[in-house]
């Protein structure tokens, strides 16, 4: 019966990454456009250029892909995922220049679907092929130092540089290091105060069962008020603040802005703060807690001692999802006057350039992603209870 | 000495624990045994004060504990759980020496001390002090948290059920090794059961508590041959009796001169084993080791004359 070894042969995402990536080769990789405004042309991988500039590039693609859908050598599909990627970037680096040259002063080349669709693909099969190698905590930071090195390089090298969003950064540098200095004062800040104020919240909720049940649903309810319902309820509260309480104004309270952006945030982030507080504060096994009382520790050292240790992945926990929600969240405070790419986002869909919009999203993305993967990173490495050894 | 005066703790107008008093006497094992609500847990709890009691007051050595503050009372009572109670993100090592850090105890000092503790309990301190609480056998669990209660050499070690988790085999290992070391350490230990079997076995002193009140105190020959009341006859077990006094008694008491068959009994062994070496074998009587005069007997009508005195 052939089934069973080619069913362990071969890995079933896999080869759904495969079929999906092979599709997606024949829609439109790049666009071509005359201004940046107006819709482009869409080009297949192929057309970009001669076949002596596509062809490296598309053999990568599917080398790629066929390395990811085996499952004998494991390794090998984290390989085939940087060699599609290698690929995807190739035709991009290959393509841009080939694609202006004759095309016009305001002529704009731009990735297309099917680059960011495989981009998609080829990011999927790493995050799959690396679970299927588990690596520690130091390996998996390693790694994501590497991809960040690597990525660092493409964009400085200005290989990257024909791409209508590099253009787009290009008449904008000293309006994206603000933007992205507010993004990062906004999400961590945010978090920052949400901590200050939901640690010790939450500590108070462990203890106290009635504080518990009024202060929960009050926080679940803030968090089911719609973002920009919320940003929009901060505007008339804020400006009646700052007009009204003395000093408030030279603080920089004001309907529009930094401040309500910023206390919304907050208001977001205190249920997940508050929640996971309670939660790993109730991890710890009763049987320790009682026998730490019993030998003499007194309330704070059984916090300190006890639960706080035992709690503090989980409180951690609540701090990823804090962070990685508050920098998706951010850009809507582009809306109100609030800074970061945001405004970017808004500034693009005014004006229908579709490379702007993106230039505030991308980095949202990645910002959120890293952040991400480093606070798993962290709940890792504090997990210091070791499993049971069979 | 641990006095007990007239101890009472009232919850919601009935009373868990009323008007205990009992002195336990430095340096001896006393075993409280009750059914689950005889309010025998609170009892413990209230000697170093994890429960307020109502009235009453509890004496260490003259003083009373309610002169001090709870947690520092704490510190010098060794307590020690079911379930153990380990932390289970500290080594082996760091919770043994969890009371001498909140003692204040220097680095050196707790290290010793640690390594004392595991050779004591027969756990080779190389091997076990870096180890996690989740990486030990459940024998070895329940050691480390006697241990842990002993770290600080306190003036009174109480045990909640300690050994309430472990399998028959283990249990009955554990309470001879803390048998050794209460005798080897001359520690003052009250333990909780609800296992007379138990109670008898490792105490000097058995009370029996029934709903709140404590019913009979006295040496476990005491409680076995004259039960003060019903419910501690029926704790004690009318079948069992013969045998529970038997098992109380060593060889040595009736051992005689004489010849007799078959392997030979050694002299800390008790009059239950010897009884049951005859039943087995088929024997009238089984030899019994004694140190220099060469071997003595126990004979099964000696054993009987002896089951029949009831004391």
């Amino acid at each position: 019966m052939p089934l069973p070894r080619s069913a362990s042969a071969l890995s079933p995402p896999g080869l759904l990454f495969a079929g999906l990536g092979l599709f997606l080769l024949v829609t439109p990789f790049m666009t071509l456009a005359a201004n940046r405004i107006v819709a482009g042309e869409g080009l297949r991988a192929w057309a970009l250029a001669g076949p002596g500039a596509t062809g490296a590039g598309l053999a990568a693609i599917v080398a790629g892909l066929l390395f990811g859908a085996q499952n004998v050598r494991r390794r090998l599909r984290l390989g085939g995922a940087a060699i599609g990627l290698c690929g995807l970037f190739w035709l991009i680096v290959r393509g841009a220049p080939a694609l202006l040259d004759g095309a016009g002063d305001y002529a704009r080349v731009s990735p297309a679907a099917g680059f960011w669709a495989l981009l998609m693909v080829f990011l999927l099969l790493m995050a799959d092929a690396l679970a299927q190698l588990s690596p520690g905590p130091l390996l998996r930071g390693g790694l994501l130092a590497l991809g960040l090195a690597v990525l660092a390089l493409l964009l400085g090298s200005g290989v990257l540089s024909d791409l209508s969003i590099a253009q787009e950064f290009a008449s904008r540098k000293s309006a994206f290091v603000a933007a992205t200095l507010r993004h990062l004062g906004l999400a961590f800040g945010s978090l920052a105060a949400a901590a200050l104020i939901g640690f010790p919240l939450g500590i108070l909720c462990h203890r106290k069962a009635r504080l518990r049940r009024t202060v929960l649903p009050m926080l679940s309810f803030l968090q089911t008020i719609p973002s920009l319902a919320m940003f929009g309820i901060m505007i008339p509260i804020l400006g009646w603040v700052g007009a009204s309480v003395p000093g408030a104004r030279t603080l920089g309270i004001a309907g529009i802005g930094f401040a309500p952006a910023f206390l919304a945030l907050v208001l977001y982030s205190l249920l997940p703060v508050v929640g996971n507080t309670v939660a790993g504060l109730a991890a710890a096994p009763p049987a320790a807690l009682e026998a730490a009382r019993g030998m003499g520790m007194t309330v704070g050292q059984r916090l300190l001692r006890v639960e706080l240790p035992l709690g503090l992945p989980v409180l951690l926990a609540g701090l990823r999802i804090v962070l990685v929600q508050n920098i998706g969240l951010a850009v809507i405070a582009g809306l109100i006057g609030g800074g970061g790419y945001g405004t970017f986002v808004f500034q693009g869909l005014n004006q229908t350039a579709t490379d702007l919009i993106l230039l505030g999203a991308l980095p949202t993305v990645l910002l959120a992603l890293v952040s991400a993967i480093v606070m798993d990173i962290l709940v890792d490495l504090v997990r210091a209870t070791p499993e049971a050894r069979p | 000495m641990i006095e007990i005066d007239g101890i009472t703790k009232v919850y919601d107008g009935t009373a868990a624990v009323d008007n205990v008093s009992m002195i336990v006497e430095t340096g001896t094992i006393t075993v409280i045994v009750g059914t689950s609500g005889s309010g025998k847990t609170t009892l413990l709890r209230m000697i170093n004060r994890l429960v307020e009691p109502t009235s009453g007051e509890v004496r260490i050595n003259g003083d009373a504990t309610s002169a001090e503050k709870p947690h520092l009372l704490r510190r010098r009572i060794g307590y020690a759980i079911q379930g153990h109670g380990l932390f289970p993100h500290h080594t082996v090592a760091r919770n043994i020496g969890a009371v001498p850090e909140l003692l204040n105890w220097s680095k050196g000092d707790i290290r010793a001390r640690v390594d004392e503790l595991l050779t004591l309990l027969a756990m080779e301190p190389a091997q076990f002090r870096d180890r996690y609480p989740a990486e030990l056998s459940g024998g070895q669990q329940q050691r480390v948290g006697v241990a842990r209660a002993l770290a600080s050499r306190p003036d009174l070690l109480l045990m909640d059920e300690p050994f309430g988790a472990l399998d028959p085999i283990i249990r009955m290992r554990a309470q001879e090794d803390l048998r050794r070391i209460q005798q080897q350490l001359g520690s003052t230990i009250m333990l909780i059961t609800h296992d007379m079997e138990e109670a008898i076995r490792l105490g000097d002193r058995v009370a029996v508590m029934d709903a709140g009140r404590l019913v009979q105190h006295g040496t476990p020959a005491e409680i076995v041959a004259r039960p003060a009341t019903e419910f501690v006859a029926n704790m004690v077990g009318d079948v069992e009796r013969p045998l529970r006094l038997l098992s109380l008694v060593p060889v040595s008491e009736i051992m005689e001169e004489g010849p007799a068959e078959g392997d030979a009994l050694p002299a800390e062994a008790s009059l239950r084993d010897a009884l049951s070496a005859c039943l087995w074998t088929g024997r009238d009587a089984v030899p019994v080791m004694r140190d220099g005069s060469g071997p003595g007997r126990v004979t099964l009508a000696s054993i009987r004359a002896r089951a029949e005195r009831r004391a």
